[in-house]
């Protein structure tokens, strides 16, 4: 996608572009290409300089099936609550826009839950879904021990999706509805003059339509998924029970961090950012395609 | 509405509804629990009529977790890395879509590879580097020789240094150097007709008038948008704002959350807990609130 019309000065062109750069220089690329080299090398936590050791935390790292685990649930976490809050905001974005009674309102309330902190609403649902107090234990004085999410590994990772898509479903949705409504009227109302019904619509003009804000929000809600999900992660579960909620970016900081191991965090790093440079290349050369601007 | 369809007016219409109490429920429930006391909190299930113990619970919860420096903190803090953002990211995506040069397709995935990398996946290093911002211009200086020339030269020893541990600077800089608003406003830029700048470039204007003149102007519901977005975002931090701010005198509220956790040894006060939630989430939430109709406003008004 190229601008007809565009400027030739090359001097206020870097100029614009030149304190992003170099933030993204000192605080991007320089620590990305730090994690590259202590991920092949062996870093003393107190200093003492590092040792080459070629691909052995790599070899390290994928012969151990914990680390695996961590990577297949971060892809759980993902997929599902991406699916979760995008597939819940679309529809209620659509059904807003109908501009049926209360409309309003409805466009108003949806955006609250993005609004709130990850780790403050990881409190809050730590509480709602909490096995002793709170809303859900209810299920458990009528099933004794059906739902624990401090003992079971499913529930945790049910809590998690639960608390993370809840947020998310506020995000997406004003994207959707501001998306939905710089779409003409005229085009609606010409359609549904042709006899097109609600839902030929949907399909035949408003998707098509919405397929750049599909795209942004795509690549967003799966980054934000394993970012945003650090705060909740450490309030509801701390990675636990047993891991089950050990995704992966919890994995490095408590690798790094707790225990002060940064080549093996580092090495982490590198594949989290292989696998997620990977996502996006793949994104962009089957999407862009399709995607219109105008 | 375009044709009447009331079979399928009721649908929607409960399918929002569901939709409503799931979205409120959560915030009916932090707002009641932190009207209870310690017992009727922990009643299940719990009680819905709003208890009287309000004052005395947000109090509880403003003192442990040491509220009245840390929100000054957390709102100094996110309006910095908003205002970074809304500035810097139009610069920079003005500068990819309307101009030009050479390397300019790899400036343009230099930036857009910062949206898929967030801060928590690099943690690690970008910690190290706030130890010493100027850390990667010293390497450069090392490898390339010029810290020996100027040693030999003039005696003088360059060591760069600027930790930013502990800082303002250190909180707000690496979040702002994402792409998030910079492909926002990308985007953005590209639905804006191409005649536009060329009438502008034909009666004269050059492209510091354009992007000040037009371009601004027209973004400036994006703006907005995107200045709520960041400020909520910011405020939202967690990982990053733990690790720089160690020093309580720099910490932000959303991280004292964890103070408030009830341990599982001790009292499940989980009315004190819900009070401190609620005001740390209240904020952002009345930023969203009141700046909504402003700016979903100004985003959707093209054609009703």
């Amino acid at each position: 996608m190229e601008k007809r019309a565009t400027f030739s000065s090359t001097t206020i062109g870097l100029v614009f572009v030149a304190p992003m750069l170099l933030l993204i220089f000192v605080f991007f690329y320089w620590p990305s290409g730090q994690a590259l080299y202590w991920a092949f090398t062996l870093e003393q936590p107190w200093g003492g300089g590092n040792q080459w050791v070629g691909l052995q935390n790599f070899q390290q790292l994928l012969s151990d099936p914990v680390y695996w685990n961590s990577i297949t649930r971060s892809l759980v976490f993902g997929v599902a609550s991406t699916a979760i809050a995008m597939g819940v905001a679309l529809v209620l974005a659509l059904f807003t826009d109908r501009e049926l009674r209360f409309h309003r309102a409805y466009r108003s309330i949806f955006v609250w839950p993005y609004a709130i902190a990850a780790p403050a609403l990881g409190l809050a649902f730590r509480f709602i879904l909490a096995p002793e107090a709170g809303l859900l234990s209810v299920l458990n004085s009528i099933w004794p021990n059906i739902w624990n999410p401090a003992l079971d590994g499913k529930d945790a990772m049910i809590a998690i999706v639960i608390a993370f898509s809840w947020k998310y479903i506020g995000y997406n949705f004003i994207f959707f509805l501001s998306a939905l409504a710089s779409i003409p009227r005229s085009l609606i109302e010409a359609a549904a003059m042709d006899g097109a019904g609600p839902a030929r619509r949907v399909v035949d003009i408003q998707l098509p339509l919405l397929t750049p804000t599909l795209f942004f929000l795509l690549v967003i809600n799966i980054t934000e998924s394993f970012q945003d999900s650090f705060g909740i992660v450490d309030i509801m579960t701390q990675g636990g029970p047993a891991r089950a909620t050990e995704l992966m970016v919890y994995k490095i900081y408590f690798d790094g961090f707790k225990g002060l191991d940064y080549s093996g965090a580092a090495a982490q790093s590198i594949i989290l950012m292989g696998l997620v440079v990977l996502l996006t290349i793949v994104q962009f050369r089957f999407i862009e395609r399709r995607v219109h601007y105008k | 509405m375009v044709e009447r369809t009331p079979i399928f007016d009721a649908i929607c219409q409960v399918i929002l509804l569901i939709g409503l109490i799931v979205a409120l429920l959560p915030f009916a429930i932090v707002i009641i629990a932190a009207t209870h006391d310690i017992r009727t909190v922990n009643i299940v299930p719990m009680p819905l009529m709003p208890g009287h113990d309000l004052m005395a619970n947000l109090h509880e919860a403003w003192v442990r977790a040491d509220l009245a420096s840390k929100l000054l903190n957390s709102i100094l803090f996110a309006v910095s890395v908003a205002a970074g953002k809304v500035i810097l990211s139009a610069m920079a995506a003005f500068s990819i879509v309307y101009f030009r040069f050479p390397g300019r397709s790899l400036l343009f995935w230099a930036i857009f590879i910062t949206l898929m990398l967030p801060l928590e996946v690099r943690i690690v290093p970008t910690y190290a580097v706030a130890a010493n911002a100027l850390a990667p211009f010293q390497a450069i200086l090392d490898v390339t020789g010029i810290t020996w020339l100027i040693r030999t030269v003039s005696g003088f020893q360059v060591s760069l240094q600027w930790g930013l541990l502990n800082s303002y600077p250190g909180l707000v800089l690496p979040l702002v150097a994402t792409a998030t608003g910079t492909f926002l406003y990308r985007q953005f830029f590209l639905t804006i007709p191409d005649e536009l700048a060329e009438a502008a470039k034909m009666d004269g204007s050059g492209p510091v008038r354009f992007f000040f003149d037009m371009l601004l102007p027209l973004s400036r519901p994006n703006m907005i948008a995107l200045f709520t977005i960041m400020f909520v975002w910011a405020w939202n931090q967690y990982l990053w704002p733990l690790l720089v701010t160690t020093d309580p005198k720099f910490g932000i509220a959303v991280t004292q959350l964890k103070l408030l956790i009830p341990s599982e040894f001790g009292l499940p006060d989980w009315n004190v807990a819900m009070a401190g939630t609620l005001i740390i989430m209240a904020p952002p939430l009345i930023v969203v609130i009141l700046m909504q109709r402003w700016f979903v406003r100004g985003l959707i008004s093209t054609e009703k």
